[in-house]
């Protein structure tokens, strides 16, 4: 069963968002990870664009489909992990830690669940 | 539509397999990495469940007459114990389904057509059959299939036999079979796959699929055998340049647009299913002169194309991908579609719109991977 990093908050489209970092990192989830299988690749936001809540910022392909990433919070994008553009697989191995995709100065947060919500609806495990 | 499941199915779950609907039946479609399942057939040996695929037995005096009037192929002329790949098409020459045809005994032939195919496939060859000596006997049912692939499989199967059938099986030339009891099991042992790799394809009753599956895991756990699902099956057969019914091939298609006209044996002698609407595609170039070809694409980005995204040239779309994904042997997307004979020269450069950005690939010659022999 997927893990489900508690303390996180979660959008619907299974990214997830840690404010504790600052700035606020993002990923996607290990159910998302998961799902997708193997990733191969990713089409992250450059530095310095901005990202609106609920609205497509970026790719991530695995061998067998691709999916949109979608921005959790609007707000402007500070870094970018460059060692999962290096080696996506990080993704699958290490979805919340090594795996964060970009981090963001967050100007308004979306709609987010809560670890134990977005659990209750994808049925993973909290760690 | 109740799944289906396979007589392994309890081992799949037990393996943690993570499964797919494919043909309505409930497959693996991998187990943990596919990409490591991909890898390990390429360069070990990889075990796969394919017993969603059919087996319809063709006996009777009338048998090779029978199939070389239902297939497109000359299926009479097969040698004693070989197999050959061929096609079941429609009247109007649209392909029903692709199928592996192997000759078991003089008046003995195995048809194995793809899962979801399998009962139109009978149909056809039930409704076909009128005024021929032949029973067409569907044994998908009763009937389980392993495969192992990959450079190590001769020798990890190898370990599971003894006596003449173990000098039979090294001996066993590609595209050819033989009885032979493996692990105990009887089997009917395949030299054929659809990996573009060297190994087997076990036929055995559903009964023997489970053990004969542990001892095949078990033989090639020194070597590195490991469980695969679909996944790894779908960009195996992709790097080999394989088609796939429902992508490749389809109602709508003639064997000629997909590049695979050799199948289609114009010049037996006798009617057969197709012949008048395949000879005209022939005589008008379909595929060659005109009409439309299927191509390698081989991506200059690292964007794959997948399946149904239009092909574009000079901005405007004239083809569509079929399957399309990224190649984890060659590690740049690879992709098959569809685009006018004008534009099927290797070397030609096209755009797929991946998703509103086009992206450049170029036409490349099949397969896109072939192993050293």
């Amino acid at each position: 069963m997927s893990t489900i990093r508690s303390g996180y908050r979660y959008s619907e489209d299974h990214e997830w968002l840690d404010t504790s970092a600052s700035p606020a990192r993002v990923g996607i989830s290990a159910v998302a990870a998961e799902e997708l299988g193997d990733v191969v690749h990713l089409e992250l936001p450059e530095v310095g664009a901005e990202v609106t809540a609920g609205e497509p910022c970026g790719e991530v392909e695995s061998t067998k489909s691709v999916a949109d990433i979608y921005a959790p919070v609007s707000g402007t994008v500070v870094e970018i992990n460059d060692a999962v553009l290096d080696d996506p697989a990080v993704v699958n191995e290490d979805p919340y830690g090594a795996g964060w995709l970009f981090s963001v100065e967050v100007s308004t947060e979306g709609s987010l669940l809560t670890a134990e919500e977005y659990a209750e609806k994808n049925g993973g495990e909290l760690t | 539509m109740t799944p289906r499941f396979t007589a392994l199915h309890a081992v799949h779950e037990s393996a943690g397999a993570h499964f797919t609907d494919f043909g309505g039946w409930q497959m693996p479609l991998r187990y943990g990495s596919e990409l490591a399942e991909h890898r390990a057939v390429r360069e070990a040996a990889g075990l796969f469940d394919l017993s969603h695929m059919g087996e319809v037995r063709v006996s009777g005096p009338g048998a090779g007459a029978f199939l070389d009037f239902a297939l497109v192929g000359k299926l009479s002329a097969i040698a004693l114990g070989k197999a050959k790949y061929s096609m079941i098409c429609a009247e109007d020459g649209g392909i029903l389904d692709d199928l592996i045809v192997y000759r078991l005994a003089e008046d003995d032939y195995l048809v194995v057509p793809n899962a979801g195919n399998t009962p139109t496939v009978v149909d056809a060859l039930r409704e076909r059959a009128v005024g021929f000596e032949v029973t067409v006997r569907d044994a998908s049912a009763e009937t389980s299939l392993l495969a192992i692939q990959g450079p190590r499989a001769a020798a990890i199967l190898e370990q599971l036999l003894v006596g003449v059938d173990r000098a039979r099986v090294a001996s066993l030339k590609y595209y050819s079979a033989t009885a032979a009891v493996v692990a105990g099991r009887q089997a009917l042992v395949a030299r054929t796959g659809y990996t573009g790799e060297d190994g087997f394809e076990l036929f055995v009753a559903n009964l023997d699929a489970a053990p004969l599956w542990s001892a095949l895991e078990t033989a090639g756990q020194e070597s590195g055998l490991i469980p695969c699902g679909l996944a790894a099956r779908d960009s195996l057969r992709l790097e080999a340049g394989m088609p796939l019914y429902g992508h490749e091939l389809s109602r709508d298609l003639t064997p000629y647009e997909a590049g695979l006209g050799g199948v289609v044996a114009l010049a037996k002698p006798g009617d057969f299913v197709g012949r008048e609407a395949l000879q005209r595609a022939r005589d008008a170039g379909m595929g060659t002169t005109s009409g439309r070809r299927l191509v390698g694409l081989r991506g200059l980005g690292r964007r794959s194309a997948r399946a149904g995204y239009p092909v574009l040239h000079d901005g405007e779309p004239v083809g569509e991908v079929t399957s399309g994904q990224p190649s984890p042997t060659l590690g740049h997307p690879i992709a098959l579609a569809y685009v006018p004979v004008g534009l099927a020269e290797p070397g030609t450069r096209l755009d797929v719109d991946l998703r509103g950005r086009p992206e450049p690939f170029e036409v490349v010659a099949l397969p896109f991977y072939q192993r050293q022999k």
